[in-house]
């Protein structure tokens, strides 16, 4: 490889690749081709870089010169400019909030303030190519485990890196694999949870499709130390590419005898399978999972019995999360106390965060634990986005730790997150899912909306859950909907609790979170709704009217044009008015006004 | 996809064959079915439960226990809009229903002349380019309702 004196990356993740990605890189390749480049200059497909809402991202190596939204249109002049010349194109980089371009991606806000181990290699290697992983270090953790340490040792190495469960949960990872490796039984098995279910979650998809093999080689270390010989990736069907990479990433693998047989001739055999999730949310949870492998409706069952004791196929395994893999071959090649130093004292390392919503700038952020949300959102996010008339807009809420978590509010904005601080205000870390919101989110409606979603996906085994959540989501429905009685909220959290307490597992556990947390910080929005019959926020369709506002009229009549039911009617000279009985709340008027003069409350 | 009952054997028997004496192998021989013939149809089922001694209420069981399983014939065209937290924050909701307009199509119903069948589902992992849909493999992000049409009249 060396041979090229340049590099030319081109993101190929989910999200540039919906915005042309695999075009660019056709194009690059063409282009290159006629300009006859082709073998001094080398262009890598890379899995997701982060910054998804600014893609096609294409990245120019050795310099690291960085552009973003680029076109296949812009490629010629890409080539000729930059890759011919030498000189970089100034319209397609990163533009910063004052305008100047910034060349170079590491002094992006966006990148400045992250700290990458987990997506070390997403967005920087070809996921397609073994040797890109080797030359990054791949696989020498697994080297190392086989070659120097005992499992036992292993084990330790792994509890000293202070590492929790980055699926939900945060339980220590060491301490886990400790209760499998003491487990009884020659057969055991080791699984990897890549369902991400969570609605707003995509850091494991990105994973798995830019650095399989951090995974694979994850799960190997995983399973010398435990003593299993067999292992199950549990990935959603929604996920085609992850899975052609991870297939891809194996059979690489098992030819370079980094997986199968005697695997660094230590005697230590291992082989890992791809499971196709059938699209369930519970599945996620880890009983349910192992019951779906087994080719059984995935629904949870009551622990104890304990996986470590009692999993797949009623053999000791352990399960862990896709992320909570990716780290390991890190820490055994650099070592707990390399890992330990990052973060806070009991929530060590890095977290990637999928940061979403009302924010610039959307995308995957890897940040040491402990950082506050104020610097996630604003100073790696680019802060609240914009109206699309361009006014400013304010940030109202933060909803973390997905349909689990809670809603945040300002208040808590320099909270340093962490497993314990969030459980504190009644969030949870959950797998990382950051939903930002402005003042046009209601929060009653979100509350609604994540019921609606954990009351579909509860699998009914248990009443608590199954009619809870229904009861629950029926009385928001009547908020929202504008007839709400104040005795509704009281109902509301009482029914919360209940099924918080009762139910068999995490999925009914944590739905009323929602709306607990909203109730909390937000609970004038509910009051709004059902004492004076409005949405503050202008969301809920019900609570909402449109009207003209006379003396802010020009008489342009574009709103009249654009109503699909026509319930405006007038003319230039009579001026314009909205059939409320008519108007079916579309909102269309209100956006195409050039003059602000709908009003919507 | 029609086949004829002898085809459908043989291509169920293809299917089952790798899985005979196995464990867990129902849910990823509902999903080859699937592939093969575009949903769960039930002379399939009939023959898996027959030649595999799996109950035939065990195989509905499972597949109507997964969003993936589908036991009526689906349109050409599966067009799937995302109604996660980031889509919707976003709007996916007035996407969802232009496509209703646009086409006609109920939520998890199919088209009549079998062009469409429409799918809200709970995230697609492209949440930074949200609102996202999907239309069978092609993934269309930042979707505005207005731009709705255009994209369905790439698969006319
Ligand atoms: C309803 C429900 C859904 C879950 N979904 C996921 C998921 O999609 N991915 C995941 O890694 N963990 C999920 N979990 C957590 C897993 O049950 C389990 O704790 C985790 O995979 C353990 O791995 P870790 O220790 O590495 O976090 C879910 C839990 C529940 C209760
Ligand atoms: S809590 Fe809900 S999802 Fe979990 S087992 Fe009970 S019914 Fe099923
Ligand atoms: S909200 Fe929609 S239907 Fe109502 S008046 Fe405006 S454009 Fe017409
Ligand atoms: S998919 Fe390209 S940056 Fe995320
Ligand atoms: S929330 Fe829509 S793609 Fe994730």
């Amino acid at each position: 490889m060396s041979d090229y004196r340049s590099h030319v990356l081109v993101c190929n993740g989910t999200g540039c690749a919906s915005s042309h990605g695999v075009v660019v890189v056709d194009k690059l390749k063409s282009e290159l081709e006629r300009q006859n480049l082709s073998n001094e200059i080398l262009v890598v497909p890379t899995g997701c870089h982060g910054m998804c809402e600014m893609g096609p991202i294409v990245v120019v190596y050795p310099e690291g010169t960085f552009y973003c939204r680029v076109k296949p249109d812009d490629i010629p002049n890409l080539v000729e400019e930059h890759l011919l010349k030498g000189h970089p194109v100034e319209s397609l980089m990163y533009k910063d909030r004052e305008g100047q371009s910034i060349p170079n991606y590491k002094k992006i806000p966006f990148y400045g303030k992250q700290h990458r181990v987990a997506l070390q290699n997403c967005g920087y290697i070809n996921p397609a190519d073994i040797e890109e992983y080797i030359a990054r270090d791949g696989y020498e953790g697994l080297a190392k485990a086989l070659g120097e340490m005992t499992p036992q040792a292993v084990i330790d190495e792994v509890k000293k890196s202070g590492l929790r469960g980055r699926g939900g949960g945060g339980f220590p990872t060491g301490v886990k694999w400790g209760f499998c490796a003491s487990s009884p039984g020659p057969k055991k098995y080791v699984i990897c949870n890549a369902d991400e279910g969570d609605p707003g979650a995509f850091m494991d998809r990105s994973i798995l499709e830019g650095d399989p093999h951090a995974v694979i080689e994850g799960m190997a270390i995983g399973a010398y130390a435990m003593g299993a010989d067999e292992g199950y990736i549990y990935c959603r069907a929604e996920y085609p590419l992850a899975i052609r990479r991870l297939r891809q990433a194996i059979s690489q693998a098992e030819e370079s005898g980094l997986l199968g047989e005697n695997i660094f001739n230590s005697g230590f055999n291992f082989a890992v399978h791809v499971k196709e999730g059938a699209g369930a949310f519970v599945c996620g949870e880890e009983t349910a999972l192992m019951a779906s492998i087994e080719g059984q409706r995935g629904m949870p069952r009551p622990r104890p019995p304990f996986p470590a004791i009692s999993g797949l196929w009623a053999k000791p395994s352990n399960i862990n999360n896709v992320e909570t893999w990716a780290n390991v071959p890190q820490i055994l090649h650099k070592g707990g106390d390399w890992y330990a130093s990052m973060g806070t004292d009991k929530s060590k390392g890095t977290k990637v965060f999928a940061l979403t919503g009302k924010v610039k700038h959307t995308g995957l952020v890897e940040v040491p634990m402990g950082i506050p949300l104020r610097e996630i959102i604003y100073d790696i996010g680019g802060g609240i986005l914009d109206d699309p008339s361009g006014a400013p807009k304010e940030f109202k809420a933060v909803q973390i730790g997905g349909p689990s978590g809670g809603c945040l509010t300002k208040d808590h904005l320099d909270v340093p997150i962490t497993y314990e601080s969030l459980p504190a205000l009644g969030a949870i870390m959950g797998s990382g899912g950051l939903v930002v919101m402005d003042e046009e989110n209601c929060m009653v409606d979100i509350a609604r909306f994540f019921l609606e979603f954990t009351q579909r996906e509860s699998c009914g085994k248990c009443t608590p859950c199954r009619e809870g959540t229904k009861q629950m989501l029926l009385l928001l429905e009547k908020i929202c909907g504008g007839h709400g009685e104040m005795k509704d909220i009281d109902l509301l959290e009482e029914l919360g609790l209940m099924v918080k307490e009762m139910s068999l597992c995490g999925l009914g556990q944590t739905a009323p979170n929602p709306v607990l947390t909203t109730l909390r910080y937000f609970r004038d929005e509910y009051e709004a709704h059902i004492r004076d019959h409005k949405c503050p926020a202008g969301s809920c369709q019900a609570l909402l009217s449109y009207s003209i506002v006379q003396n802010a009229c020009k008489k342009c009549g574009l709103c009249a044009k654009n109503c699909p039911v026509h319930c405006i009617p007038g003319g230039r000279a009579e001026g314009y008015a909205i059939i409320t009985e008519r108007c079916i709340k579309c909102g269309t008027c209100f956006t195409k006004c050039p003059f602000g003069a709908i009003a919507k409350g | 996809m029609n086949l004829s009952a002898e085809e459908m054997r043989k291509k169920v028997l293809e299917i089952i064959d790798p899985w005979r004496g196995r464990e867990g192998g129902l849910i990823p021989i509902l999903q080859a079915l699937q592939g093969a013939m575009g949903y769960v149809a039930e002379p399939a089922v009939k023959i898996v439960s027959e030649e595999l001694k799996i109950p035939m209420s065990e195989i509905y069981s499972v597949a109507t226990f997964y969003a993936q399983f589908h036991l009526t014939p689906r349109g050409r065209h599966v067009v799937r809009v995302c109604r996660g937290t980031a889509c919707h924050v976003r709007g996916s909701l007035k996407i969802l229903d232009a496509i209703k307009e646009q086409t006609g199509c109920a939520e998890n119903g199919t088209t009549e002349d079998l062009r469409f069948s429409l799918e809200p589902v709970a995230c697609l992992g492209a949440c930074g380019l949200a609102p996202v849909m999907v239309v069978d493999d092609q993934t269309f992000g930042r979707s505005a309702p207005d731009g709705v049409r255009a994209i369905l009249e790439q698969f006319l």
